[in-house]
């Protein structure tokens, strides 16, 4: 089975993926997990994970394509230029 | 502490993870490989710790203990020196070695000494993902008669690990009942070929400076 490794490096901060172990069960997956990740005091917190266990989801269909959902949907900078001009606050490049 | 005892324990922690150490890229997985490794590794820090503390009392180096005695010499207890058995065998070693230790560390982290009351209580922070490891493989394989053979066949061996005040402890701990022990005083073969291969770079440029 494998098992996907979450490491924790500060109390409070989000956990990110550190890596992955192969191991028979939960209890051997959480050994070679301490193991890789957490001996050297470089983990505050794991989590082991069955990648069974895990939901991916990667196919997001843009079907309508409101791009005015995204942030990249405005353009900013143009805006921005235009407003700084008006302010005579306007930059050299 | 007096250097003798020390010895001992620093023996074990050598040639164990010596043993150990002969599982690295043969081990059953690859992440077991990494841990085996790891804890091999481990166990030559701490036997390098202790040889310190020893030679500091005799009035020598670490190193010259550790590979410049005599194989007569060593006072490692003839569990460790077993030579590369199965699986079943390297894991019974591993869970019947641990729990001893744990029992010889409690005492050695109450020493007078405070350097090696130090020393116990960080190597025993070590062992604990030891014992977590060796337990779980306990857990693993404890159904299986492979693993109930080497357990057998072991036991006398592991009770030799530990000062006879301390065995019937360690039977309590791991459900066996006390037989007789195979004491430190009983060399095996095994030592005088492993001594051989363990010292061999060493030896062929004494007194150089490495």
């Amino acid at each position: 089975m494998i098992f996907e490794v979450f490491r924790q490096e500060k109390k409070g901060a989000a956990f990110a993926h550190a890596g992955s172990v192969a191991a028979p069960d939960a209890t051997f997956a959480e050994a070679f997990a301490r193991e890789q990740y957490g001996r050297r005091q470089e983990s505050e917190a794991l989590w082991v994970v069955p990648r069974d266990a895990i939901r991916a989801v990667t196919d997001f269909a843009d079907e309508l394509n409101k791009t005015y959902h995204r942030v990249d949907g405005y353009s900013l900078k143009a805006k921005l230029k235009e407003a700084r001009e008006r302010a005579g606050t306007a930059r050299d490049s | 502490m007096n250097a003798p005892a020390l010895l001992e324990i620093a023996d074990d922690e050598l040639i164990l993870g010596w043993r150990d150490s002969e599982w690295t890229g043969i081990a059953p997985s690859l992440e077991e490989d990494v841990a085996f490794s790891s804890i091999a590794q481990n166990e030559i820090g701490h036997a390098r710790a202790l040889y310190e503390l020893a030679a500091r009392e005799i009035g020598t180096t670490a190193d010259g203990l550790a590979f410049d005695r005599d194989p007569s010499e060593y006072r490692s207890a003839p569990l460790v020196e077993q030579r590369r058995m199965d699986w079943a065998h390297t894991i019974a070693r591993h869970y019947l070695y641990e729990t001893a230790d744990e029992i010889r560390l409690a005492v050695l982290k109450q020493a007078d000494d405070a350097d090696v009351a130090g020393l116990a209580a960080k190597m025993d922070r070590e062992e604990q993902y030891h014992r977590l490891h060796a337990r779980m493989w306990n857990e693993h394989l404890r159904d299986e008669p492979r693993y109930q053979d080497a357990i057998r066949e072991l036991w006398p061996l592991a009770l030799g690990v530990l000062a006879p005040g301390q065995r019937s402890e360690l039977a309590g701990r791991v459900g066996l009942e006390p037989v007789e022990a195979v004491e430190r005083e009983r060399q095996s073969d095994e030592l005088g070929e492993l001594w051989e291969e363990m010292t061999m770079v060493r030896r062929s440029v004494p007194g150089a400076t490495w």
